[in-house]
């Protein structure tokens, strides 16, 4: 089970003044249980790539295959790939149009063919893995907070069943604390359903936590795909991207260049924690016990 | 898919034409649309012909983008051609059961046919080369001594800047709503005409609730900028003839002196 990307470009408005090339040679191939983020600036052509991976648009050139059939074949069943590959988008308020909350987390699971019953049972678990409240449940999506119409959105996917779920920058426009909140659900996802999650997004911080693979895209190419921490090595290229590694990389980098021992490449604030109180006890500083004098 | 509809495109360039004040572009498409008219013989028409030419050549858009244009009137253009062979009185010519083909028919097509393409030609290669803000800008200054009569120039081209601007907008709107519902298993295309109506609804709703929510937020940036009718405003690029635009008006003026003298002369 994979879903694989074989020279994939794309162009938007091919052939007029307006010509961009989004995508130019893009490889890449997503194998099962994996949480993968995207990373690139604004522009650099991240929507574009993930909105292939569910058949949305067809490549310019280039194949795509799922569990190695080719989605743009004229009899594949493109409905049904993506009801197993599924996408939230950037703007949550592009989607919401029932009544009430529950009626349009039902929509996609009733598209699915399933009776009211059961999409409403699929709704219900679906917004509660996202920690949407029960008694917000009959209340008109428009009334909701952004992180509300948010989470009610990643729930419309999600009880689909996908296999493979992917979010379009899903902490836009929250405060820190909603912004974790939902990351680490996403997180609870990942491992109580075992999902395939691609996470596209533009904090270092938020991916650094997370994932287990980084993708960087640059002017609609892949500049680095690979660890977090071996992707953040590149920081300086990083930052020739108009994009920064997380901050405790900087700090880690400093320390090691004022001489300390410290392992430049730990990415997350815990593990950059551990090996500073672990250099500075190899190196006897004083720091530690509390003595200020000879630092 | 829906991005591809092109209404009054822009086609940014380095020419003269796109450089010359809208109100000039205004009123040569006008005369060449009357010259169009007043022309009735061959020509005539080779006259327009030459000058529609060059200025498509100076232009410097395409021919391709200039031509997309008539597709959108080819069935028009179809039928008035068909009417006219056929409803046309005169010299019979060929006959199938009540429909007569006339001479005075096949001649009035053609010379129909040559107006309408003409007349889209002319008027697509001033959409090409002028923004929709200088054409409305252009609209304004050139209709302003209605203001007199009371007619709200400036209210009418400030709704018609902003609705040509809203234009792409909500059809990239349209195309993300659309992908979303498709992304959660909608379907727009399948089913007879009442399903698809219903279908439509997923994509509507929230089209809506962004365009009010749209036009509400430019309202509210207006007021807070005080925007205030059009009593007294003065523009940003306010418009002035340069010499090319005088120069292009003696040249508009001979066309039409050479038009009217071949009615008259009936040539
Ligand atoms: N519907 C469209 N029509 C034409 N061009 C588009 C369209 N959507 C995106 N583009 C262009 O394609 C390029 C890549 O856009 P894309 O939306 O994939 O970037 P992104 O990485 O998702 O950016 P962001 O971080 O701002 O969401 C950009 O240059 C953009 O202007
Ligand atoms: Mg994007």
């Amino acid at each position: 089970m994979s879903i694989e990307l074989k020279n994939i470009t794309y162009t938007y408005s091919p052939g007029t003044a307006y010509e961009i090339h989004a995508l130019k040679d893009i490889n890449l191939n997503i194998p099962d249980g994996q949480f993968i983020g995207v990373i690139g600036h604004t522009g650099s052509g991240k929507s574009t790539l993930i909105q292939h991976l569910n058949a949305l648009i067809q490549p310019t050139s280039g194949t795509i295959l799922y569990n190695g059939e080719d989605v743009w074949e004229e009899k594949y069943d493109r409905r049904s790939l993506r009801s197993q590959v599924g996408l939230v988008f950037q703007y949550p308020e592009h989607q919401l149009f029932e009544s009430d909350v529950l009626s349009d987390v039902c929509f996609g699971p009733m598209n699915q063919g399933m009776s009211r019953e059961e999409a409403e049972e699929e709704a219900k678990k679906a917004l509660l893995q996202v920690g949407f409240k029960e008694k917000n449940f009959s209340k008109s999506p428009f009334e909701l907070s952004g992180g509300q119409k948010k989470r009610v959105a990643i729930a419309g996917v999600l009880a689909m069943n996908p296999k493979i779920l992917i979010l379009d920058e899903p902490t836009a426009g929250l405060d820190p604390k909603g912004r974790d909140e939902i990351l680490d659900q996403i997180a609870e996802l990942h491992k109580v359903r075992g999902i395939t999650i691609i996470l596209v997004s533009h904090s270092m911080e938020d991916v650094a936590k997370y994932v287990e693979r980084l993708i960087v895209v640059n002017h609609g190419e892949i500049a680095f795909d690979d660890t977090p921490r071996n992707v953040f090595t590149h920081y300086q290229e990083l930052e020739a991207m108009g994009l920064a590694a997380p901050q405790i990389t900087y700090i880690m980098h400093a320390l090691k260049e004022k001489g300390l021992d410290v392992d430049p490449d730990a990415t997350t604030v815990e593990e950059a924690g551990k090996d500073i109180l672990r250099a500075l006890q190899e190196a006897g500083s004083p720091l530690l016990k509390g003595g200020r004098k000879d630092d | 898919m829906i991005r591809d509809i092109t209404i009054g495109q822009y086609y940014p360039a380095d020419s003269i034409l796109h450089r010359l004040d809208p109100r000039t572009k205004l009123m040569g498409t006008l005369i060449f649309i009357i010259s169009v008219f007043l022309f009735h013989t061959i020509p005539g028409y080779a006259v327009a012909t030459i000058f529609l030419a060059a200025l498509i050549k100076i232009s410097k858009v395409p021919v391709k983008f200039i031509f997309k244009g008539l597709k959108a009137i080819f069935v028009i253009l179809i039928i008035t051609m068909l009417f006219n062979i056929f409803l046309t009185p005169g010299e019979v010519i060929w006959k199938l059961g009540f429909l007569k083909m006339t001479k005075e028919g096949i001649s009035l097509a053609v010379r129909m046919a040559i107006r309408l393409i003409y007349l889209v030609i002319g008027s697509s290669l001033m959409t090409l080369t002028t923004t929709p803000n200088q054409l409305t800008d252009g609209l304004e200054r050139g209709l302003r001594p209605l203001n007199r009569l009371h007619v709200p120039v400036h209210e009418i081209s400030m709704m018609m800047s902003i609705a040509l601007r809203f234009i792409p907008i909500l059809l990239e709107e349209t195309d993300k709503i659309m992908k979303a519902q498709i992304a959660r298993g909608a379907d727009f295309e399948d089913g007879n005409l009442l399903q698809k109506v219903k279908n439509m609804v997923p994509l509507l709703v929230p089209l809506f609730i962004s365009a009010f929510r749209r036009a509400n937020d430019l309202a509210m940036a207006m007021e807070a900028r005080c925007y205030h009718g059009g009593e007294h405003r003065t523009q940003m690029k306010p418009l002035c003839y340069e010499k090319r635009d005088h120069v292009t008006y003696l040249i508009l003026a001979a066309y039409l002196a050479v038009a009217i003298t071949f009615r008259v002369v009936g040539i």
